[in-house]
């Protein structure tokens, strides 16, 4: 049914100090297709996501077992570059976080601690990332302006821009519309209709609705264990796993 | 039913023993107006203290209230804009040993480039005392600042946790040593490896003071700083580690950015330490009141002379307070240091998290 695999995960084990978090996940994520994970609070899946860029490296005491292969290479080899490799799988955090800088200096950023100084190219890629978060024409005649002034949703946009214009291939979400209205929701939403044609997806929600909308498909977390991974609509209409339906429909979680 | 049961249980409640009605407690009371006490005492304390200060040093700005001993020296007694006093004659309160032809503290005695404060003529030029003093602190600020901030982003941005729990404790139990341990180890060692290696003129001087009065600037320096970068938001450091960015880039672009008014308080406060310092100056500067710029030859800072001069001095008399006088500007100086480095800072750093 799947054709083309972006991210590999074979028998991915996690620990904090000696808590397992993640338990034997194996799952293999498409190409250019948003998949949404799901499940109760603690599950492990914003863990998971967090793997998937190596974000937990930060946090002491965190082993790892298991393969994740991006592009058929072992994203947890010795001989990687976590540099690199954060360059590839960019992040969305639950908080709208742009740095205390002008919007222009946000976008900027990424572009300019690879070594791009030149004038011209950047503002081509400030415009151009400003156009593919939607954000173009609400800012453009102020991009100096601080990125901190912007509304909630406008900063998540800024946000989504600022991970855009470093040219990652893989675009990973955590809740990135948990925070805001529901009209900056469906704005960030349909944004992230429009990114999968370019870009591979993953996104952590709470919100059953919002995984049902965007997403292609659906993978359920519980206690650390995959529970069950599919086609959203089939998760959501006719599920496998009797957790799975308790927790769609509500009787959990 | 339910509902009717409910209220009346309710009523039984209200008309009972445990109304509503405000209740006093002793304990509540006592504990309440105790820790009252203890904070208004500190706070009258500084007030005082501060009254007493510049109560001493008041007299400076009153020089006519002075009167002079001797007749003999009434003529010359006219010494820059100060009037001749005239017939005031002999017996009064004040026992100036000064035979003080000149013992008037007026402004431009004040603000001549030597001090001499026991003798003939003397003189009570605050000049080489204030230069002594900025150049030890500049000296103390260049020395120990980079020192403490590299330190601070070390521990606070790349340390695991352990070894920051081992390196933040260390640096700041620097900040209880003793100054005059500090100021006897610059006395008898620094001096020496110094004076052995740069081949100084004089052994003690402006720059062996600094580079010893580093160590008393450099646990403030360091706490602050480290506060300064710890206190911003990890979600920052987390986007730019997440675009992409290596740990020195984020710390670098994102996180020293953000904490620089922390950063610029903790030199601040560094600064009205290092002004105030008094014990490790005394015994590492060689205390000469020189109006040079040069920073190898001795210096004496306001602090030092305070702390050389006022157990020897004539009490009431000009020198004295000329002393409190010194105690006060210190006093106003640090006062102003300290409270840039409280309200500005604070409210600048606040802004910038605010995004105006």
């Amino acid at each position: 049914m799947i054709e083309n695999h972006k991210i590999v995960v074979e028998n991915l084990n996690l620990y904090y100090g000696k808590k397992k978090a993640l338990n034997n996940v194996s799952i293999e994520i498409p190409s250019n297709k948003v998949t949404a994970l799901i499940g109760p609070s603690g599950c492990g899946k914003s863990t998971f996501l967090r793997a998937l860029n190596r974000m937990n490296d930060l946090i002491d005491g965190v082993k790892i077992e298991g393969k994740v292969l991006l592009d058929e290479l072992d994203i947890y080899n010795k001989n990687i570059d976590v540099v690199e490799l954060r360059k590839k799988v960019g992040m969305i955090f639950q908080k709208s976080n742009p740095f205390p800088k002008s919007i222009y200096e946000n976008v900027a950023f990424g572009p300019k601690i690879n070594g791009i100084t030149d004038k011209k190219k950047l503002d081509e890629i400030v415009e151009t990332s400003l156009l593919r978060s939607a954000l173009w024409d609400e800012v453009k005649d102020d991009l100096n302006k601080n990125g901190l002034s912007l509304s909630g949703g406008q900063q998540q946009r800024l946000c989504i821009a600022r991970a855009l214009a470093v040219d990652p291939e893989i675009l990973l979400m955590d809740e990135p519309a948990s925070a805001l209205d529901p009209i900056s929701t469906t704005k960030v939403e349909d944004l992230i209709f429009e990114l999968k044609k370019n870009y591979t997806i993953i996104i952590v929600t709470h919100n059953m609705q919002q995984a049902a909308r965007v997403s292609d498909y659906t993978a359920f977390f519980y206690m650390g264990k995959l529970i069950e991974f599919g086609e959203t609509n089939k998760i959501f209409t006719s599920p496998s796993n009797k957790q799975t339906e308790d927790y769609i429909r509500g009787r959990f979680g | 039913m339910l509902m009717t049961k409910l209220f009346s249980i309710q009523n039984k409640k209200r008309d009972g023993k445990d109304s509503l009605n405000r209740k006093f407690r002793l304990s509540e009371f006592l504990a309440e107006n105790i820790i009252k006490l203890v904070s208004f005492t500190s706070f009258a304390a500084i007030i005082l203290i501060f009254a007493f200060v510049f109560r001493e040093a008041a007299p400076i700005f009153f020089p006519q209230e002075k009167k002079t001993l001797s007749t003999e020296f009434q003529q010359s007694e006219t010494y820059g804009e100060e009037p001749a006093q005239s017939t005031q004659k002999t017996s009064q309160e004040y026992a100036s040993s000064n035979s003080g032809a000149s013992d008037v503290a007026s402004f431009k005695n004040l603000t001549q480039k030597e001090w001499q404060p026991v003798g003939e003529n003397p003189k009570y030029g605050l000049l080489p005392l204030f230069i002594g003093s900025l150049k030890a602190t500049i000296l103390a600020i260049l020395f120990g600042a980079p020192l403490a901030i590299l330190a601070a982003i070390y521990s606070a941005l790349f340390a695991s946790k352990r070894l920051r729990e081992i390196i933040k404790p260390a640096i700041e139990l620097l900040a209880s040593f003793p100054s005059v341990v500090i100021g006897f180890f610059a006395l008898m060692t620094i001096a020496t490896f110094f004076q052995s290696v740069f081949g100084f003129t004089y052994r003690l001087n402006a720059f062996t003071g600094g580079v010893a009065m580093a160590f008393a600037i450099i646990p403030i320096i360091y706490t602050v700083t480290e506060d300064a970068l710890t206190a911003v938001p990890k979600y920052f450091s987390e986007a730019s580690l997440a675009l992409g960015a290596t740990k020195w880039q984020t710390a670098l672009f994102v996180i020293m950015p953000a904490a620089t008014p922390g950063i610029f308080a903790a030199l601040l406060l560094g600064f009205g330490r290092a002004f105030g310092e008094t014990m490790i100056l005394l015994m590492a500067t060689g205390n000469a009141p020189l109006s040079t710029f040069n920073i190898f030859e001795p210096v004496r800072t306001m602090s030092a002379t305070i702390g050389a001069e006022m157990a020897e001095v004539v009490f009431g008399d000009t020198h004295y307070t000329v002393l409190f006088f010194i105690g006060a500007l210190l006093f106003v100086i640090t006062f102003i240091i300290n409270a840039i480095a409280e309200f500005y800072v604070r409210a600048k750093l606040m802004k910038r998290f605010r995004g105006e």
